[in-house]
């Protein structure tokens, strides 16, 4: 395979849990500097996907490049040049957001590591609890905390599971305009895994709609509108998850 | 340094700033929580005491042990370094599990081999916390210097340093490989070591067909070794070779068994699970 282009490129790739095939087979690759959505309900294979993008977890079969490099026998190559946010990954609570910040600003080798603390502060608006212990903070700032950590050493890739669950309107609309300057500014790639549509619509150039294991569909947001004749991704989703297209087609 | 020479020096095989970060990392947690510095020292100066009084109590009334002068308050510092080291090196450890950070760490560009050295760096820093002030304790209640055993007091810090983190290296692989459901053994495999490495009392003791496990486990020559010093005034050199050669085998295999459990972790994919 020869993608030396794409940021991230998967080639059939499956992941065998016992005998649930979590990833049956999937292929697709991620230009640079575009924001890409893997949709799907629960259990659809997006979360595992992604842990192999990152690494995190073998492949039974297939291939995953991430910058070239191939996941995970040599993801050190690239580690510093990736990160990710996920709501099912803390932050030491204990810490303060200043030492978190510290500890990963050095894990990830960033340079004039206390000035991106202070620049990261001021852009996500942290610079009044910096100080303060990370548990002690409200959701929405933790998840601001945690954006914060995403992108301490300025990712070329940057992976997102759900960044904006459990946050109020308000705060996520604000995490996704923050999202959207990062990614114009750094020409960043951005694969983000979620169940707001409506977030998705408005960041995503092109959508990839998983089902089983599979990839069901994958297209730009108005051509997956236009094809399943909806007004909205979220009955797009509805039609998939719900097996619609097909019915129709057969009907056909 | 530019971020992009940084960042290039990034995927070197070992790097110490990592290191440093993690050590930074743990560093912090300990100066933010009171009750984590005291468990440091309770437990220990508890287990000092309660030793040396009995200690005390026998010395008085039996002759030999008025000649074994020390010989349980040294046996009972000794195996703190051994259980203290262990388990300073698996908290550390389990901190990351019970802050749902492992996720974070794993993604990161640590290495598994700076994780680990990380780890028995804060196992040294924990003991010192824990282990100084009871030695200390130990001199004035009891008249029992630590230090005065000089050298030979390096040569048994060394060796059971390296077993308590070789298990704790084994055990931090079990536990992520399996989950916080095998917690448990980084709080009780050591006591599996206690009556088999012979701490208080001579191997001899043992029914024969046992003598041959304790003989296999590094701890046991030490505590031999510092009765022979502390009862006969003898420094056993033989016994701290056998220990360290065994200590050499037993920690590759531990670091072996670690990368081979890191590597099923991410197999089956449980290192982005910390539950059980």
């Amino acid at each position: 395979m020869s993608v030396p282009q794409s940021a991230i490129a998967l080639h059939r790739l499956v992941k065998v849990y016992k005998s649930t095939r979590a990833v049956d087979g999937i292929s697709f690759a991620v230009e640079r500097g575009s924001v890409t959505a893997l949709l799907g309900g629960n259990g659809a294979g997006k979360t595992t996907t992604i842990a192999m993008i990152m690494g995190l977890v073998v492949p039974t079969e297939g291939l995953v490049r991430v910058l070239g490099a191939e996941m995970p026998r040599q993801r050190n190559r690239v580690l510093h040049r990736m990160n990710f946010e996920s709501p099912y990954v803390d932050m030491p609570m204990r810490l303060t957001v200043r030492q978190n910040l510290r500890v990963f600003g050095k894990l990830y080798g960033v340079a004039a590591l206390e000035d991106r603390i202070r620049q990261l502060a001021s852009e996500l608006d942290l610079t009044e609890f910096v100080d303060r212990p990370t548990g002690k903070l409200s959701s929405g700032q933790k998840t601001r905390v945690s954006l914060a950590k995403a992108l301490i050493n300025r990712p070329e890739v940057l992976l997102l599971d759900e960044p904006t669950a459990s946050l109020d309107p308000d705060t996520a609309d604000w995490v996704r305009s923050r999202l959207q300057d990062y990614r114009r500014e750094r020409d960043a790639t951005i694969l983000l895994a979620s169940h707001n549509m409506a977030e998705v619509e408005r960041m995503c150039d092109r959508v990839i709609m998983m089902k089983r294991g599979r990839v069901e569909d994958d297209d730009t947001p108005p051509n997956l509108l236009a094809r399943y004749g909806r007004h909205n991704l979220e009955e797009v989703f509805l039609d998939i998850a719900r097996g619609r297209r097909e019915a129709r087609e057969a009907a056909q | 340094m530019s971020i992009k020479s940084e960042q290039a020096s990034a995927h070197v095989t070992f790097s110490f700033r990592r290191v440093g970060a993690m050590v930074l990392r743990y560093w912090y947690l300990l100066r933010s929580s009171w009750p984590r510095l005291l468990e440091l020292i309770y437990w220990p100066a508890v287990q000092m005491l309660m030793w040396g009084f009995l200690q005390l109590y026998i010395s008085e009334n039996a002759g030999f042990f008025a000649r074994a002068g020390g010989t349980f308050i040294g046996a009972v510092l000794l195996w703190d370094i051994l259980f203290r080291g262990q388990l300073g090196f698996s908290i550390s450890f389990l901190e990351e599990m019970w802050a749902r950070n492992m996720g974070n760490l794993m993604m990161s560009p640590l290495r598994p081999v700076e994780f680990v050295t990380a780890l028995m760096i804060m196992s040294l820093v924990r003991l010192a916390i824990g282990m100084v002030p009871v030695s200390i304790l130990a001199m004035a209640f009891f008249g029992f210097n630590l230090y005065g055993l000089g050298f030979a007091l390096a040569v048994f810090f060394l060796n059971l340093i390296l077993t308590s983190w070789a298990v704790g290296i084994l055990v931090s692989g079990i536990v992520l490989r399996n989950g916080m459901g095998a917690e448990s053994m980084a709080w009780t495999i050591m006591f599996l070591l206690l009556p088999l490495t012979c701490v208080y009392y001579p191997v001899a003791i043992l029914p024969v067909w046992l003598q041959p496990v304790a003989w296999s486990l590094p701890p046991t020559y030490v505590f031999e070794g510092m009765r022979a010093l502390l009862i006969d005034h003898v420094f056993r050199a033989d016994l701290m070779l056998w220990a360290f050669g065994l200590n050499i085998v037993l920690f590759a295999g531990a670091v072996f068994a670690f990368l081979k459990l890191l590597d099923s972790a991410r197999k089956q994919g449980s290192l982005m699970q910390t539950g059980e």
